[in-house]
């Protein structure tokens, strides 16, 4: 067995953080929808807009991060091995076949991660942060030009990007264990270090 | 782009983020001090009990006034422009006549050939019918607005006048009113207060709390928790506070209320003309502090009273809620009037007048209103068919000028004339054989009111459901007591019946949750079979 150094310390600092506010937004978000009562809704409606500036002021360093390192790289979308990915994760996986993607630091995603990861950053992110925005000044947006807009489609939007991202997570969250071993994403996610075939 | 207080959200949040300061709200202002409870002593510069032009055994009311026009010579003329007066307003935008002299209500229901008994109410002597003369400045009433000893009260049944000989009061009770004593009310006048205002405001539609729910005798000396303005410890604020009040034209009127006002605080000194009447004339239109910045865009949709009275009666007084004329004129077997009591000895069946409901904390109604209100007049084609809405608050969500507010609705049953299809004019009170107070005949009593609005009864009496909306507005809590977040952002709220806004936990759209948690219930139930099936293998493989 081997082990490679996969997410450096601002990443992993990044992805936690992330981590931490996206679930603390979807259950403080939910219960502003209206689907469950918890906090209370003003409370509620404080911890969610302060986490959601929280995530917005990581954000900036995060695509900061990327780009002075060139990681963001690592999300171009390939087709290679898509198929043998999928294949894998519905047969192969139950029966020890290979991994058809071998992790290094250049591609530490496998193409289904890199397609998936793309997805939330170019259209579940967006969709969120753009909704979301709305949804918070909605009282600006006459003196913005945007009186024609109607808060029911903007919070319509915002949930749905609220979905997305709970499918997402939930998926996230069980390819975690799909590693070497079933631990073996989640602790390279916390130290660095991944261990691999 | 951006407002100081739009701001304080994303400073605050990147504070956190970096974890490098401790948040604290930068805006958050310490509120405003309380001021000083206004002295009990009089600050006038005239003690009137030193004057000889009051040093007199006034007869009657009238003499009293001819003594104040002495000095205040201008003041009966300004009061004969004023609603106190005439009991007549013309609504400049819907042209409907209006006042207390036209408007059929559904408490006692109208004025008209009632007179001797509904002017103990007006600003007047001698109202009893329509040779009244409104030009006349002794017949100005200027004690019950201005006496401070609380012994002057004007009787139902003298047209305006109280008492001068010692008279039954309340009429077959037993006990007795000694003459009113003019030469030592008129020595201790001075301004109005809550008390002399509420003489008739705390007691329309015969009795005290009846008529508005939120305007009845406990404030005549409230505490902080019934008004914060009233409070008789702290602000004490008398009713001209608000409604400001020059050359004895009281501003502050339902019948052209002003429901929102988008221009803020009236500066002292301003030439604007806008309604000083008002939340906004002082507290202006961003009143909550930088730490509350959110509650501050409520009000381009919000009264203020919405969230700051969170419920009317809020004393040991019951309000009336509804009046059923319908049952009205049964007696007993003797021929007896009945008055029945409920347990806080309430009237709730009287002969007279039908039955009553009444209740307190009564949570107000909610619903749009630009502060145009239509009457139903007398004339207008009402049926039984549907309820009759005696007055209908004009606005919608899409109304720059309609605010959401809390209303008090009074239901009731009352009088109408089927021939005509009008709300009926009905003779209740006087001292004749026609009066339903005295006689219990429906038809005579018809007759004569209907007659005396210039209409002949057709002959069928019929009841028909009506409402009246008051807007709600005194008794304002203190802020610890306004409503929260919780009270319209859920489930059936305060606010569920209120249309055209997307109200964030009330609203959303069933399909695109029904989609969005059956793909997110799917995605669990796969992976999970997912994971179980490699669970099984794994243990299977030892």
């Amino acid at each position: 067995m081997e082990r490679i150094y996969i997410f450096k310390r601002f990443e992993r600092f990044w992805h936690w953080t992330q981590a931490l506010l996206i679930i603390t937004m979807m259950i403080t978000g939910f219960e502003i929808h209206g689907t469950y009562t918890n906090l209370g809704f003003e409370t509620a409606v404080e911890v969610h807009t302060i986490a959601a500036w929280a995530l917005i002021t990581l954000w900036v360093f995060a695509i900061f991060w990327h780009f002075t390192t060139g990681e963001w790289k690592q999300y171009i979308p390939t087709t290679e091995k898509v198929e043998a990915m999928m294949r894998y994760y519905l047969t192969g996986i139950f029966t020890h076949a290979e991994h058809p993607f071998r992790q290094t630091t250049l591609h530490k995603h496998n193409p289904l991660q890199r397609l998936a990861y793309l997805f939330v950053k170019l259209m579940i992110n967006p969709l969120i942060w753009a909704s979301g925005f709305l949804y918070l000044f909605y009282t600006s947006w006459e003196s913005w030009g945007l009186g024609w807009m109607n808060l029911e489609w903007i919070a319509t939007a915002h949930v749905i990007g609220a979905f997305m991202m709970l499918i997402f997570f939930i998926a996230h969250i069980y390819l975690a264990t799909t590693g070497h071993k079933p631990m073996s994403h989640i602790k390279a996610m916390i130290t660095g270090w991944e261990e691999i075939d | 782009m951006f407002t100081k207080d739009q701001l304080i959200a994303p400073v605050l949040g990147i504070a956190i983020a970096m974890a490098l300061l401790v948040a604290t709200p930068a805006g958050a202002t310490a509120p405003p001090a309380v001021a000083e409870p206004v002295a009990e002593k009089s600050k006038s510069t005239a003690d009137h009990s030193k004057f000889e032009e009051l040093d007199i055994n006034f007869k009657s009311g009238p003499e009293v006034t001819q003594a104040c026009l002495k000095c205040h010579t201008e003041a009966a003329k300004q009061i004969h422009k004023t609603k106190h007066w005439s009991w007549e307003y013309t609504n400049p935008v819907t042209g409907q006549k209006l006042g207390k002299k036209n408007v059929i209500n559904n408490f006692c229901t109208s004025v008209t050939s009632n007179n001797s008994f509904c002017s103990a109410c007006h600003i007047g002597y001698g109202w009893a019918d329509d040779s009244f003369d409104f030009t006349s400045e002794a017949n100005v009433d200027c004690i019950v607005c201005h006496d401070t000893t609380g012994n002057y009260k004007k009787l139902p049944g003298l047209s305006g006048h109280p008492n001068y000989e010692t008279m039954e009061w309340p009429p077959h009770s037993g006990k007795f009113r000694p003459p009113t004593d003019l030469k030592k009310i008129a020595q201790n006048v001075g301004p109005t207060s809550r008390k002399t205002c509420g003489t008739c405001h705390f007691r329309g539609g015969g009795g005290d709390a009846v008529k508005h729910g939120d305007l009845d005798s406990s404030l005549e000396n409230p505490g902080r928790y019934l008004d914060v303005h009233m409070d008789s410890e702290g602000l004490n604020f008398s009713c001209s506070r608000c409604h400001v009040t020059d050359e004895h034209e009281v501003s502050g009127s339902r019948y052209a209320v002003t429901a929102a006002d988008e221009k803020g605080v009236l500066i002292p000194g301003s030439q604007d003309t806008r309604n000083p009447t008002t939340c906004v004339a002082c507290h202006g239109n961003t009143p909550h502090p930088d730490k509350m910045a959110k509650l501050n865009d409520h009000t381009r949709k919000l009264a203020c009273q919405t969230c700051h009275i969170p419920a009317y009666a809020r004393s040991t007084l019951q309000t009336k809620m509804s009046w059923d004329w319908s049952t009205a004129g049964k007696l007993d077997e003797q021929g007896h009037r009945i008055q029945l009591k409920n347990s806080a000895g309430k009237v709730v069946y009287d002969s007279k007048k039908g039955n009553f409901t009444y209740d307190r904390y009564v949570v107000p109604e909610y619903q749009w209103f630009n502060g145009e209100v239509k009457f139903t007049l007398f004339g207008d084609k009402v049926s039984d068919d549907e309820v009759v809405k005696i007055n209908d608050f004009q606005g919608d969500a899409d109304d720059p000028d309609a605010r959401i507010w809390p209303v008090r609705v009074f239901r009731g049953k009352q009088m109408y004339d089927k021939g005509l299809q009008t709300l009926a004019v009905m003779h209740t009170a006087g001292e004749d054989d026609a009066a339903f107070w005295g006689n219990y005949d429906w038809d005579k009593a018809m007759e004569w009111g209907m007659r005396a609005a210039g209409s002949e009864y057709s002959g069928e009496l019929g009841f028909v459901s009506t409402e009246m909306s008051w807007p709600i507005t005194h008794m304002v809590s203190p802020k610890e007591d306004a409503l929260g977040c919780e009270s319209c952002h859920t489930d059936g709220g305060r606010l569920a019946g209120i249309e055209g806004i997307y109200l964030p936990a009330r609203d959303r759209m069933p399909l695109i949750d029904t989609i969005g948690f059956g793909l997110a219930l799917l995605a669990l139930i796969g992976v999970l079979i997912h994971g179980g099936i490699r669970v099984i293998l794994a243990k299977r493989e030892g």
